[in-house]
């Protein structure tokens, strides 16, 4: 698993994972103090910019990592507009790479447009909001979820779902 | 769904744990079920949770299992909340740490007022005329004692039917077939009872039990020591999946040389082989494919023909002398009659099964022709529902254990005979009061007969053969009681008796109560519902696959004033006595004695520790075993029968038959002549008159009739319907695309299924979901049974017509192969 250090991750990452780092950092490791300020229910997830519209390219998936450097996550632009998909033609969609059932690094299948688990074989369909087409996870794949911006860049903004190996998707601890 | 998304609670260090047994299938998986009041939580820290897990860093794959399933918030009768959450036991022997889908969601069911299982029944419930509404206990039991009082001294114990579970885990256990079996069969002493999966008071075993065999003889391990296993209509990945993970695989893997080399070794040793007999390409046949394509042999037979297939082999084996003749000699009977009966050319066997030769000839070289070493292989067979739901289920199983007894498959280590199963065990009940074969009771229902009807824990509707005609049937003799019923306006407990048992002997109705967890389809059709609880809401006791027995302990309150099912049948039981005692009739209130039990201990106490007269899986010896006792074994429990207590430990028996002592009057295994003889005539004639062969069975994302999964998300999401795969060029002759619904039909019935195009499917064939809420297969399952009346779901054929799309489904399900690749 690469890790960013924990500088150029807060660069990368923006005000709102620095509020969760230092939060996590500073504050007691207790899950229910996990920071969600008064006035709002979501956790204050960071907004991060991931890539650019044009450096996408069909069916060929982006690695990178969200919310924090220990959790991989793919970009795909499938070609054609999906469930949850963004960008102009509704055909952009993200995931966390860890298999919901056990955390082994799932693999895309550029062919069936699936990503695989080849350690208890779960199949999730990334056509379909990540689906569990047949495997052993209760979950399906968390989705990261996406805005773009004017000039095209794709910002990762939420996770829906549970990251696996984790009590809460945003690390309370040293990441 | 839990309403948990991207975070859940932890379980604070210390807090309360108790041992489950997963509750769904057979294999029955150790896990932990930690409970704590809302108003706490754990630190991410290691010492600050229960699992004792650093989450405040990511964890590692293949760590820990932990989703927002796991979890659920539950209330308590007093309003307390709570916090739960049920994780697999890493030291448990048969999961090792896994869960599956089904199980991993096992505190997802627990009941909770907010949750998906708020449709639980909470009181009995009792049907107006035109509404439910809910009833205390005393005015449904007098009512329902009532009703059959007057039934049994009318009509005597032929009017009153019972559908009822004989298994383990979720709606079963010792406790519960124990009550509801000494109801039936001591007290009622009806025969007029079937059970949950089939239509008459039968075995799915009848023919290995005939041959001195009980069909779980061996354990787990054996399957990680054996040299090949003969997989037959069995896909253990998705219906006995962890059994599959943690045992199976890893032998086609080679990660259990080292155990084999240690166990056996004299003997040559390799990584296991695997055949697997199945028409279809199952998704276990597509993950062997993955594993190892060279030591997995698919044999892809033609519908309806292991018969065949073993008789090819056996009358191989006995050409190749590859039998064992002392074995057969000292330890068996009837073998050369049964070689016989069923001797069947390599050649004809290729012809009817389908098979290759040379596939037949490996077969046969890889489970039964001596090793480098010169030993003899270690094969176990390990059959399900291709054989139980197969073409004449008593006809094949005879078939298959002549060809292990021939070979010595049995009663050494890595070897066995059995069924890998579908439903945990959990049996004891008193001898079934009437003949062999049974009553065919679906047919007595449809032929008008029977004056009640209680259908406990299981669920007709969708897991019968012939099932639109049961229906059908069934629908128009309650109506005839609920007409009744609705005319009877305020009437009195004992008008309303008087009232339904004039419709019911008088006008052919059926008075249908269900005791059950959930308002079934079955359920909602009838006049009376009682509330039954669930594992975690009562103490229960039940054995896996390799007859390994655990306690699954309660640690919540049931929903509302539902009771345990053993305690329902001593309520019965006892409002039944005091009738009979108040009118001075000594001997029928005898009868219903014996019921004095207040928890489900008393009722495991009064069965399976008493076993003297009855059939019970705890065998002789069931009176060693205590709660006590297997509390302290938590979730590795003991492997029935229990030979005996040592050092405060009970000691089980992993392999049977290791002494050659089989279970026949003289000790020695009967072969049985099982000559192959084709597909059942009412068969034949559907698959003559329609296109499609209709295979079904199931998914491994529903459990049973998804009685919990078509309230999880999840699952509906992923089935809405019944899915039903078929071939690509078959469906595009027909004009289906993935995510149509198309009708299914043939002389039987019509059933709906939405469609799912796949390329591995044969021309002409089709897999459909077994059993489902929306979108049934026994609709169009023909009413042919075996001898004993063990139908033949598979066998169906139908025709398939589209019936038009279903933009939500195209829209939200994923069509993509099943298969991994
Ligand atoms: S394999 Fe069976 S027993 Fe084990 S967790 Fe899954 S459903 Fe439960
Ligand atoms: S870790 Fe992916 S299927 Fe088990």
């Amino acid at each position: 698993m690469t890790r960013t250090s924990r500088r150029s991750f807060l660069k990368l990452a923006g005000s709102g994972a620095a509020t969760a780092a230092s939060l996590g950092v500073l504050g007691s490791a207790r899950a229910q103090d996990n920071p969600a300020p008064a006035g709002r229910v979501n956790l204050p997830y960071p907004d991060s910019r991931i890539a650019n519209l044009r450096e996408l390219k069909e069916n060929t998936p982006q690695a990178f990592h969200y919310p924090d450097s220990s959790s991989p996550c793919q970009l795909i632009k499938l070609g054609h507009a999906v469930p949850g998909g963004v960008g102009p033609d509704g055909d952009i969609v993200a995931y966390s790479s860890q298999c919901t059932h056990m955390g082994c690094p799932l693999e895309y299948d550029t062919a069936s447009r699936n990503f695989k688990c080849g350690c208890h074989f779960s199949v999730f369909d990334s056509e379909k909001a990540g689906q569990m087409v047949t495997g052993q996870a209760t979950e399906n794949l968390p989705r990261i979820l996406l805005r773009l911006t004017e000039n095209g860049d794709i910002h990762a903004v939420s996770v829906e779902g549970l990251i696996y190996g984790r009590q809460s998707n945003l690390l309370g601890g040293a990441s | 769904m839990t309403g948990f998304k991207d975070r859940i609670p932890l379980p604070p260090a210390g807090a309360q744990r108790t041992n489950m047994t997963c509750h769904f299938c057979i294999v029955g998986c150790g896990y932990h079920v930690y409970k704590w009041p809302v108003t706490q939580e754990g630190g991410l820290a290691p010492e600050q949770n229960a699992l004792g897990v650093d989450f405040r860093r990511q964890v590692g794959p293949l760590q820990l299992i932990l989703t927002p399933a796991m979890v659920n918030r539950i209330r308590e009768h007093d309003g307390r909340e709570y916090y739960t959450l049920a994780v697999p036991d890493k030291a448990c022997e048969v999961n090792q740490g896994l869960s599956s889908t089904r199980g991993g969601q096992m505190a997802s069911v627990f009941y909770s007022e907010g949750g998906a299982t708020q449709a639980r029944m909470k009181h009995p419930r009792l049907f107006t005329g035109d509404d439910w509404v809910d009833v205390n206990w005393e005015r449904a039991m007098a009512l329902y004692a009532g009703v059959m009082k007057k039934v049994l001294d009318n009509d005597g114990p032929d009017g009153v039917m019972f559908n009822l579970f004989d298994h383990g885990g979720a709606g079963g256990g010792f406790e519960n077939t124990w009550g509801t079996g000494k109801l039936a069969f001591s007290a009622i002493r009806t025969q007029m009872v079937r059970i949950h999966n089939r239509p008459a008071y039968n075995s799915e075993c009848h023919a290995t039990r005939d041959m001195g065999v009980g069909e779980l003889n061996n354990s787990y391990e054996d399957s990680e020591v054996a040299d090949t296993l003969f997989f037959v209509g069995a896909n253990a990945y998705e219906t006995q999946t962890n059994y599959f993970l943690a045992h199976a695989l890893p032998n086609l893997q080679g990660g259990t040389l080292a155990k084999k080399r240690s166990w056996f070794p004299e003997e040559s040793h390799e990584a296991g082989r695997f055949i697997l007999v199945d028409p279809r390409r199952s998704l276990t046949v597509a993950i062997c494919e993955q594993v190892a394509p060279e030591r997995i042999l698919h044999l892809k037979i033609e519908p309806g023909t292991d018969t065949a297939l073993f008789n090819g082999l056996l009358t191989y084996v006995i050409e190749q002398e590859w039998i064992d003749r002392e074995f057969i000699a000292a330890h068996t009977r009837g073998f050369e009659e049964a070689a016989e009966a069923n001797r069947l050319s390599l050649e004809e066997c290729s012809r009817i099964t389908g098979v290759p030769r040379e596939q037949l000839v490996q077969a046969a070289e890889w489970a039964y022709k001596p090793k480098a070493s010169g030993h003899r292989p270690r094969t176990a067979h390990l059959y399900e529902k291709g054989i139980i739901w197969g073409n004449d289920n008593y006809r094949i199983q005879s078939a298959l254990v002549d060809l292990v007894l021939a070979t010595h498959n049995l009663g050494r280590r890595g070897t066995g005979v059995c069924r890998l199963g579908g439903h945990q065990e959990g049996y004891a009940r008193p001898p079934y009061p009437g003949s062999r074969p049974a009553k065919y009771i679906d047919q007595e229902v449809i032929q008008g007969r029977g004056r009640m009807l209680t259908v406990w824990a299981c669920n007709a509707f969708q897991t019968t053969l012939n099932a639109q005609q049961y229906r059908e049937v069934l629908y128009r003799r309650v109506n005839i009681v609920r007409d009744a019923m609705a005319r009877a306006r305020h009437a009195t407990v004992d008008e309303l008796v008087d009232i339904i048992y004039d419709a019911v002997s008088n006008k052919g109705g059926l008075f249908l109560t269900t005791i059950d967890i959930y308002p079934t389809k079955f359920a909602t059709g009838g006049h009376l519902m009682l509330p039954a609880t669930h594992p975690g809401e009562m103490n229960l006791t039940s054995m896996n696959g390799e007859r390994r027995m655990r306690l699954s302990e309660k640690f919540m309150d049931p929903p509302g004033s539902s009771k345990p099912d053993c305690l329902i049948a001593a309520d019965i039981a006892n409002a039944m006595k005091a009738l009979y005692e108040g009118e001075g009739n000594t001997a029928m209130a005898e009868r219903f004695a014996g019921f004095d039990w207040t928890t489900e201990e008393d009722a495991f106490n009064d069965g399976f520790r008493k076993p003297e007269g009855i059939d019970s899986q705890g065998g002789p010896t069931g009176d060693l075993v205590t709660y006590d006792r297997l509390r302290v074994l938590g979730n590795n429990g003991v492997q029935l029968p229990v030979k005996e207590y040592r050092d405060g430990k009970l000691i089980g028996t992993p392999m049977i038959y290791a002494d050659y002592r089989f279970d026949t009057d003289d000790g020695k295994a009967r072969f049985l002549p099982a000559p192959w003889n084709g597909l059942p005539e009412p068969v034949m004639a559907q698959k003559e008159k329609y296109r499609f062969w209709i295979n079904n069975g199931r998914t491994n994302h529903i459990w049973q009739t998804a009685y919990h999964d078509q309230y999880q998300r999840f699952r509906t999401e992923r089935y809405p319907m019944a899915p039903i795969e078929i071939n690509p060029t078959d469906a595009k002759a027909l004009g289906i695309e993935s995510g149509d619904v198309v009708e299914v039909y043939n002389d039987y019935g019509s059933t709906f299924a939405m469609a799912y195009l796949e390329q591995d499917m044969k021309p002409g064939h089709t897999f459909m979901m077994f059993g489902y809420f929306n979108g049934n297969v026994g609709d169009v399952v023909p009413d042919w049974t075996d001898r004993n009346l063990i139908p033949y779901y598979k066998g169906a054929w139908a025709d398939i017509r589209r019936v038009g799309s279903m933009d939500e489904y195209k829209r939200t399900v994923s069509f993509k192969r099943r298969r991994y690749v």
